[in-house]
């Protein structure tokens, strides 16, 4: 078979027509400052708007942490003289769906529609409306800090859920990155009306967002609506820059829970999104637990051992130092299993890095399926909205094959000790009989 | 009886049949799907999407858990996992190298009605996959150490999935109350002290009689030109030698005479209950064909987006629930089922919730939908049909799923058509007819404590872990 996956290599090359050519990003900024990023697909009648604000649990305070998601949740919970069911069957009664979320750096609103005038009109001005209005209704933020509640107590259900927040606790002491997305019981208790205008004025204005777009529009409509969108907003002040995250020192944190699985999940801190080494980082991350069946971590424990059904580790880079992580889940009494072999795979690997064998499986993979990662209209807006919101280069498409290419072992394996290198792990375990 | 009735099966047959001497295939010019059947019986569906250079096979079987007796539950998904685990020509692992290699995502599901493997490739690569899994659709080794491994890899699975999820072992256990003795009574991973003693001699007779080209049907969706990939499948599949499909064993739903209910412990938080009521499916060929198509926009209209009634109601509204949602399959193989379940929201419990969601359901028996909001969940259906467009996985998935459960893709061209026919008084005519007491199981999570450290507290390792 080996013969036969090059004669396919071979193939690529002769045929240039599925060459990698990314679709073309036209760029702008409008009058009150909001970045937009469009591609033009005619494809399908529908067009995909994702509206991104950096105005996500990293820019709230400690003690309101969940103060970001709230205000993300009610933005659809009355605008103006519209209430939350007039929102809502404004978008549905014409086959739009609206969604709003906010995890540590994006507070992201998406709109999909189909392209028509009258669905797209009318759904563009309510959407301008909604996001440029917001009521914060006292009585409905009342029922979504209920809910919320509700919604922490059945996180902290699962196991996993536990092990991960306590990992960001860890990982991010004393910096904005601890902060629960979700919030915890009593931060989100703390939470006034007063709290949720102030963020919004300070974090929902135009030269604090990004405006994704994509579909059935011309370049002229895209610009008509992208300024439909931002102009309603206030200028403002971009959001600025997080704070450093300070160095960590490693150990390892148990928690009791009654679960027949004890979930490990280990954390390093690892890059900010504009790093140059993200690409080689990622590229040797498949060949440790990036890749699924291809991968160190997956062969040595599912594959060799059965001891677990996944596992995997990835890079999250944010706007600041975001976090490696690496998780699985193993019957209880397979724990030091478990542990002292994921430990020695991610040692051992750190230590050298990829062989060649490892680094060429990863970059034709990584090549190889870049079409996938940009083959649809809802692939491609998020794809945009992170080009964006991270600034990075609007040729970042065109060129992101050419430089996984260029990776040689030695820049995978210099940007995987340089950032993971430190041995300052963070070992989070949870399970039955742990303690 | 379902889609799978013997006269169907013939009906297709003849007519892609015939097809064949005239253009070798047939094409549909509302949906574009090409279709084709092999000389050995393997069915081929091509549905063209050129909007990126890319390209997605699926290999679906007709082959699920509600084909599986008691005593082996969980063996068609067992051996889902031991497909990945080397054929004579292609050993241990390579299948997903050699995808890997070429750029290649790959995954497999198995459902209660189907399992399908697939590939999504850069487009040139097609023949990659089909070469793959044509090898492995007869040749796999099911080698005994490999086997003892991947059952520990499923056992881990099932305790994740359900062991340590309070919500899906209610679910687990409603399923097994609403469908006694019947094969959606059972779980799609199977019963642990089934898996415990699953050997590997019930995978291998498993494989056997069900992974045949008979059996199977090739989708392929993306960049692709029809004729060449009917040749491509007729090199690489049409070679394949495999039993007969036989006739899968029919099973009446028992009939229910009264409202079952039932109470599940598991360490929770959060309280969980789910209400279901046995409908008709398309399967099941209703007197009325209408209505599951009516149970379908019924449910959109309880909980089709946050306009919709449950939304609106119970957790706006009264705020008596948390989350709230409504289910609906018409396109399951055996039986159609009808499922609500919810959280209760705070200050509030399962009993106040069961009651909220049962008075939505007499208000759909007492009056008719408004044509405002009928008016809507048809928009939101033909916005939906463009929508799934958009991603050529989703439509090789609603192709494969239809053929394995109903022998019959078409139903793709007639689902909104279907729906769009649906009225205000057909819709409250379902709601009458079987959401009645006697034709109700009720399932609720009855909540343990978790003893476990708060999560704002410092635990006492880390306590020492600082002391260092």
């Amino acid at each position: 078979m080996r013969t036969k996956a090059i004669k396919y290599f071979i193939l690529i090359l002769v045929f240039p027509v599925i060459a990698s050519a990314a679709p073309k990003i036209e760029h702008w900024v409008t009058d009150n400052g909001a970045r937009v990023y469009f591609i033009e697909t005619h494809a399908l009648p529908m067009v995909d708007i994702n509206m991104v604000f950096n105005a996500a649990s990293a820019r709230e305070p400690a003690d309101k942490q969940g103060l970001a998601m709230l205000t993300s949740d009610m933005l659809l919970e009355g605008s103006a003289d519209l209430d939350s069911k007039a929102v809502a069957e404004g978008f549905e009664d014409r086959g739009a769906e609206i969604s709003t979320s906010s995890l540590r750096d994006m507070a992201t609103v998406s709109l999909r529609s189909l392209s028509g005038k009258e669905y797209l009109e009318p759904v563009v001005e309510l959407l301008a409306k909604v996001i440029a209005d917001p009521k914060f209704p006292e009585k409905n933020l009342e029922r979504e800090k209920a809910r919320s509640l509700q919604s922490l107590d059945y996180s902290l259900q699962q196991p996993a859920t536990v092990a991960k927040r306590r990992l960001y606790e860890l990982l991010y002491r004393g910096h904005p990155y601890a902060n629960h997305p979700s919030g915890t019981y009593e931060s989100i208790k703390s939470i006034r009306r007063a709290d949720l205008q102030d963020f919004y004025k300070q974090f929902y204005v135009a030269s604090n967002m990004v405006i994704a777009l994509v579909g059935d529009l011309s370049l002229v409509q895209a610009k008509q609506l992208a300024k439909r969108l931002s102009k309603p907003l206030k200028k403002g002040m971009p959001a600025g820059s997080l704070p450093d995250v300070a160095p960590i020192k490693g150990g390892e944190y148990r928690i009791e829970f009654p679960s027949t699985q004890t979930h490990i999940m280990m954390g390093y801190l690892g890059i900010k999104r504009d790093d140059p080494r993200y690409l080689a980082l990622k590229v040797g991350n498949y060949s440790l637990g990036g890749g699924g069946f291809q991968s160190r971590l997956m062969n040595e424990i599912r594959d060799k051992r059965g001891l677990s059904y996944g596992v995997y580790s990835y890079f999250l880079p944010m706007q600041q130092t975001g976090p490696f992580i690496t998780a699985l889940a193993t019957k209880n009494k397979q724990l030091k299993e478990a542990l002292t072999v994921s430990e020695k795979v991610i040692d051992k690997f750190l230590k050298t890095g990829p062989t060649e064998k490892e680094l060429v499986l990863a970059k034709k993979n990584i090549t190889g399926g870049f079409p996938l990662t940009i083959d649809s209209n809802g692939k491609l807006v998020t794809t945009l909205a992170s080009i964006g919101f991270y600034s990075l280069p609007v040729d970042y498409l065109d060129t992101y094959i050419d430089r996984v290419n260029a990776l040689d072992r030695k820049a995978v394996t210099d940007a995987l000790q340089s950032v993971l290198g430190s041995e300052n792990r963070v070992t989070v375990i949870v399970g039955a009989g742990v303690k | 009886m379902t889609g799978q009735s013997p006269k169907r099966v013939v009906n297709y047959f003849v007519i892609a049949f015939i097809a064949l001497y005239v253009s070798a295939a047939t094409a549909s010019e509302s949906t574009g799907v090409t279709e084709t059947l092999l000389d050995n019986g393997m069915k081929i569906l091509i549905k063209p999407d050129h909007r990126a250079p890319v390209v997605v096979a699926q290999v679906w079987y007709r082959i699920g858990s509600s084909y599986e007796p008691e005593g082996i539950t969980g063996v068609s998904h067992v051996l889902e996992h031991m497909m990945f685990k080397g054929t004579k020509r292609y050993g241990k692992g390579e299948f997903s190298r050699i995808i890997a290699e070429n750029g290649g995502r790959e995954n497999a599901f198995t459902g209660r009605d189907y399992t399908a493997y697939f590939q999504t490739l850069e487009k040139s690569r097609l023949a990659i996959s089909m070469e793959l899994e044509s090898d492995r659709m007869r040749g796999m080794l099911l080698d005994e150490n490999e086997f003892a491994k991947e059952l520990q890899v499923v056992i881990e699975e099932r305790r994740m999935r359900t062991e340590d999820k309070a919500e899906s072992k209610v679910y687990e256990k409603f399923n097994e109350a609403a469908f006694p003795g019947h094969p959606y009574g059972r779980p799609v991973i199977g019963w642990m002290r089934d898996l415990k003693k699953l050997k590997v001699a019930d995978l291998q007779k498993w494989y056997q009689r069900y992974y045949s080209p008979a059996n199977a049907i090739l989708v392929v969706v993306g960049d692709v030109k029809p004729d060449e990939v009917i040749a491509m499948a007729k090199k690489y599949f049409g070679p394949i030698k495999g039993p007969k499909v036989e006739t899968p064993q029919q099973f009446k739903v028992a009939k229910q005479i009264a409202t079952k209910r039932i109470s599940v412990k598991a360490p929770a938080n959060l309280p969980y209950v789910i209400l279901g009521f046995h409908v008709p499916a398309v399967a099941d060929r209703p007197k009325h064909e209408w209505e599951p198509y009516a149970l379908e926009l019924l449910s959109a209209i309880l909980d089709g987006g946050n306009a919709a009634r449950f939304a609106d109601q119970l957790i706006r509204g009264q705020q008596v629930a948390t989350t709230v949602s409504a289910s609906y399959d018409p396109f399951a193989r055996l039986a159609g089922y009808f499922l609500i379940d919810g959280n209760p929201a705070r200050r509030t419990d399962i009993v106040q919730l069961e009651k909220a969601i049962l008075e939505q359901l007499k208000q759909l028996k007492e009056k008719p939908v408004s044509n405002k909001e009928l008016q809507r969940v048809k928009a939101q259906v033909i916005a939906a049909d463009v929508y799934e467009r958009d991603s050529v996985f989703y439509q090789g998935m609603k192709l494969g799923l239809l053929e394995t459960t109903l022998n019959d893709w078409h139903l793709v061209e007639s689902h909104v058509k279907r729906l769009r026919a649906v009225t205000a008084e057909q819709i409250m005519s379902v709601a009458k007819k079987y959401f009645i007491p006697e034709n109700m199981t009720v399932a609720v999570l009855d909540p343990q404590p978790i003893p476990t450290d708060k999560p704002a507290r410092k635990s006492v390792s880390e306590e020492q872990q600082n002391a260092n």
